[in-house]
């Protein structure tokens, strides 16, 4: 049972450009299409080997079109490597729930505010206390929502729509969030009842792990495009905006637990081979693609109503604590983005355009300027991206760009990327310690875990601005702001 | 502790080693150390029990299927578990699975919590005899 891991790209690794890099067909046997990295060199030298192996098996699946793509923020997972991007014909291609991963549209939330630093810093302890306390986290949250098993399945229909139109938010939250909070081919049919069970009484919850809700602040010095800041949102020095990064929470992780098994076992019935059990897949026309894709949704849409409820939360705790109302406050969603999700697309391919179903891992989507289902104040500035980094280095928000239309299906990283085990960071850092430094450096922490904040600590992660820097260089996303955090809620 | 976990497997997850003289030795060890991810064990109670019965042709699905179920009870009763009775027995090629988890409601007032455990993957998920027992490798989704 061997753990060694080389790290650096194979001898056969191409130069393509300075953040582009390609392993060739005949690097493996069964490739249908080249794998691509988007990195600089000394990213693409620090990358573990699995994450040259697995893209190299994604670019194997049946229907795969143009390239396999990794991140500048990759590292391996389970099957697709984390940062991986792969789109299939939606006709003849294949659906892999390892392309998706467990966390079904784990994603990021942005809002902004009327506020500047020099209104919250005497505040920020009390409003990192009352988020603390509104905004369940934590293994074995609980959420403040009742619902019943009607109410459930209406959800996994309609995601942020349901909540919108049960208090929850508001009509511009909608149009904010990608897909409009909601993936019409949900179906909550195909969702067994041991996923309506485990995720009933966890809507408008945090969970654990690398999930957080920070508040941060947009220097003046950190924004990088004036005029796309102002068309988010950011339109004055030192703005105080809010970050939340969750998912689907046990909805999601069921659903993905159901559809594996059952992948395991469907493989053979359509003559599929894979080079890693965990791309097990079906063709996405079949029954057992199409139930699958379906449940997706469902659970995809519950995370939009997840962040969404958060968000309603995040608003009544700033109402409360700076006494002020929504509407001065100006608590508005920049945008809601997934990073672990399968999406039916329409892109140009050998110069016409395609159907094929995007799986991004650890990828978000970037939709450049002009795409029609971005709001119209965002028609000229390309979607918002919302790339979390560590706890202790801080966030960017970017723009998406035609080019990465042209190149990577629309799509982009996610974040800083790990460099180091949960296990190994626990050993080489204290949790206390570190809230008590992070708090000198002007950061408040609280956490329901000290195990799990030392997990999360900074050096644990690449730099997020090596990561963009790849990002900017590569064209496939434009630098807009970069977020430093002021307090930070982790579970 | 019948159980090590890796600090080179698994960047983002969690990954660990486990072993039992016999079958359901591994068995226990293998769903303490997937609790263990979860909170310090000896901060967790034993008031709460639930019977688990499974069965399966092949003792690594078996396995698989034991920790998910686990992994289920945890988020719809909101329980964790801090010891396990397990008994395995072979009967005309299928392994049957009879155990009981004693736990306590989740409350992060009276547990040292750590981080939540989404899912048992497949990923380098391996069940062997040895000559000194039994062994499995487990990477957890975190």
């Amino acid at each position: 049972m061997d753990t060694e891991r080389p790290v650096g790209p194979p001898k056969e690794i191409k130069k393509i450009n300075d953040f582009t890099w390609e392993l060739p067909t005949s690097y493996k046997k069964g490739m249908n299409v080249p794998a691509r990295i988007i990195a600089s060199e000394k990213l693409l030298k620090q990358m573990d080997f699995g994450v040259f192996d697995q893209v190299s098996n994604v670019a194997c699946l049946k229907g795969i079109q143009k390239q396999a793509f990794c991140m500048p923020d990759g590292h391996w997972g389970y099957g697709f490597p984390i940062g991986g991007v792969a789109a299939m014909d939606t006709s003849d291609g294949v659906i892999s729930p390892g392309g998706i991963g467990f966390d079904i549209n784990c994603g990021m939330r942005l809002v902004r505010t009327n506020l500047t630093l020099t209104d919250a810093k005497s505040k920020l302890k009390e409003l990192n206390d009352e988020l603390f306390k509104t905004v369940p986290a934590g293994v074995g949250c609980k959420g403040i929502v009742k619902l019943n098993k009607t109410q459930f399945k209406t959800i996994c229909n309609e995601g942020s729509k349901w909540c919108v139109e049960n208090g929850y938010g508001n009509k511009n939250d909608i149009k904010k969030t990608e897909s409009h909070g909601r993936i019409e081919q949900a179906d909550p049919s195909k969702i067994s009842d041991k996923v309506i069970k485990r995720g009933l009484a966890q809507l408008g919850t945090l969970g654990s792990g690398n999930h957080y809700l920070e508040v941060q602040v947009a220097h003046k010095d950190a924004i990088y495009n004036q005029k796309i800041a102002k068309t988010f949102g950011i339109t004055k020095p030192e703005q105080i905006v809010i970050m939340c990064h969750c998912g689907s929470r046990g909805t999601g992780h069921q659903v993905a637990t159901d559809y594996l098994k059952m992948f395991d076992n469907v493989m053979n019935k359509y003559k599929l081979t894979v080079n890693d059990r965990e791309l097990s897949c079906a063709p996405f026309s079949s029954s057992e693609g199409q139930d699958y894709f379906k449940a997706m949704a469902c659970a995809a849409n519950m995370a939009f109503a997840n962040r969404q409820v958060i968000m309603h939360r995040i608003r009544e705790a700033f109402m409360k604590i700076f006494d002020m109302s929504e509407s001065d406050l100006g608590l508005e969603l920049i945008y809601d983005v997934a990073h672990n999700i399968a999406k039916v697309e329409t892109h140009k391919i050998d110069g016409s355009m395609k159907e094929v179903i995007v799986h991004r891992k650890g990828a978000t989507r970037a939709f450049g300027p002009g795409e029609k289902e971005l709001p119209a104040e965002y028609q000229e500035a390309g979607q918002p991206i919302i790339l979390g980094g560590s706890m202790e280095t801080g966030s960017f928000l970017l723009a998406g760009t035609q080019t990465a239309m042209d190149e990577t299906f629309g799509s982009t990283a996610h974040g800083s990327g790990r460099t180091m085990s949960r296990t190994k960071a626990k050993h080489e850092v204290n949790g206390e310690e570190l809230q008590k430094n992070m708090e000198k450096r002007g950061i408040y922490v609280r956490t329901k875990s000290m195990a799990g904040l030392a997990e999360e600590a900074g050096i644990a992660y690449k730099p997020i601005s090596d990561v963009v820097d790849s990002l900017e260089g590569a064209g496939i996303s434009k630098k807009v702001a970069g977020l430093t955090p002021l307090t930070n809620v982790k579970g | 502790m019948a159980y090590t976990f890796l600090e080179d497997v698994a960047t983002a997850d969690v990954a660990f080693d486990a072993e039992g003289e016999d079958i359901d030795e591994l068995f226990k060890s293998c769903a303490e150390a997937t609790f263990e991810v979860m909170a310090d064990l000896t901060t967790v109670g034993q008031d709460t029990e639930k019977k688990i019965i499974l069965e399966n042709k092949k003792v690594d699905k078996l396995l698989y299927e034991f920790l998910e179920e686990l992994i289920y009870i945890k988020d719809l009763d909101c329980i964790l578990f801090s010891d396990f009775d397990i008994k395995i027995k072979k009967e005309d090629g299928i392994y049957q699975l009879e155990a009981t988890a004693y736990g306590s409601t989740i409350n992060s007032e009276k547990q040292d919590l750590k981080a939540d455990v989404k899912a048992v993957t497949l990923h380098m998920f391996e069940v062997k005899q040895t000559k000194d027992g039994w062994k499995a490798r487990v990477v957890l989704d975190i």
